[in-house]
């Protein structure tokens, strides 16, 4: 190995690092929530704090357990996002690329939900 | 160059049980995208032996093939975004004569990564998947160098055969 290849992996270990320290100081908040979108549309916004089962248009099973989120089932051939683990913290995200359906966890401590509600 | 379309049909079998093998590992490291790469060693064999041209179609064909066998439309689509991004990138940094097959593969592995990213991006219109960048970014390093250490060897065992 030449002293360019340590160099270029030290170079993409320090970019990863970085980023991924950042990720770690954005703290979960308290009004964590699961959002759904499909075809870029958002589908609907679920609360994490209680256990649910959310039926996504026939496509895809989303269930929701003591504060994280994962697709248990999906109608597609190569179940990537069933493979998937768990997603819990603020900006994880989970993607069903054949039904393009996201789901992603948001902490803002006010969603737009409560907004309506209040 | 007679012997240039058995080399390549040699070449593309070569690609396309890599390929195969990966789907029979039965690990999930929960994060899409992050697997070992094993066609990459006869892509970069290729491109050592032979040049982008040759390796560019290795590449195209590997992945349109084994996408109708093991895969699906979006595996394609997956691929080929990554699959071209890093041959573009390891072309370059391997005529610039800078950096070892090593570094060169790492090259690969991460923008290869990158690509299937940036796919996903485009394909369900949000920023969002940049959340595994880091993951990814580690994982493209790791299997990269795997990948370019066996290559090193691969053609240090091969050096008085000539493709084309």
């Amino acid at each position: 190995m030449k002293r360019n290849d340590w160099l270029l992996a030290a170079g993409i270990l320090a970019v990863a690092v970085l980023l991924f320290c950042f990720q770690i100081f954005r703290e979960t908040g308290d009004h964590a929530y699961v959002s759904v979108t499909v075809d870029g549309t958002l589908f609907g916004t679920y609360s994490m704090e209680e256990d649910q089962t959310v039926e996504i248009n026939d496509t895809n099973r989303l269930v929701i357990r003591e504060g994280s989120a994962r697709m248990e089932w999906a109608d597609c051939p190569d179940q990537v996002c069933v493979h998937h683990r768990g997603i819990s913290r603020d900006g994880e995200s989970i993607i069903c690329l054949p039904n393009r359906v996201v789901i992603s966890v948001d902490s803002t401590e006010q969603s737009d939900l409560d907004g309506i509600a209040q | 160059m007679k012997n240039r379309a058995a080399y390549f049909g040699v070449f593309t079998a070569l690609a396309l049980i890599f390929s195969y093998v990966e789907t029979l590992i039965p690990i999930h490291f929960g994060i899409p995208g992050v697997k070992l790469g094993l066609a990459n060693l006869a892509i970069v064999i290729i491109l050592y032996k032979t040049d982008f041209k040759e390796a560019l179609l290795l590449s195209v064909t590997r992945v349109i093939l084994a996408g109708f066998i093991f895969g699906s439309l979006f595996s394609i689509l997956y691929s080929m975004a990554g699959g071209v991004l890093s041959l573009i990138v390891m072309t370059v940094m391997k005529q610039r004569k800078s950096f070892s097959i090593i570094g060169v593969s790492i090259a690969g592995g991460v923008s290869h990564n990158i690509g299937q990213l940036v796919v996903a991006m485009l394909v369900v219109e949000t920023y969002r998947v940049g959340y595994y960048l880091p993951v990814l970014l580690i994982a493209g390093m790791v299997t990269g160098a795997v990948i370019g250490i066996v290559c090193r060897e691969v053609l240090k065992r091969v050096q008085n055969i000539r493709f084309a």
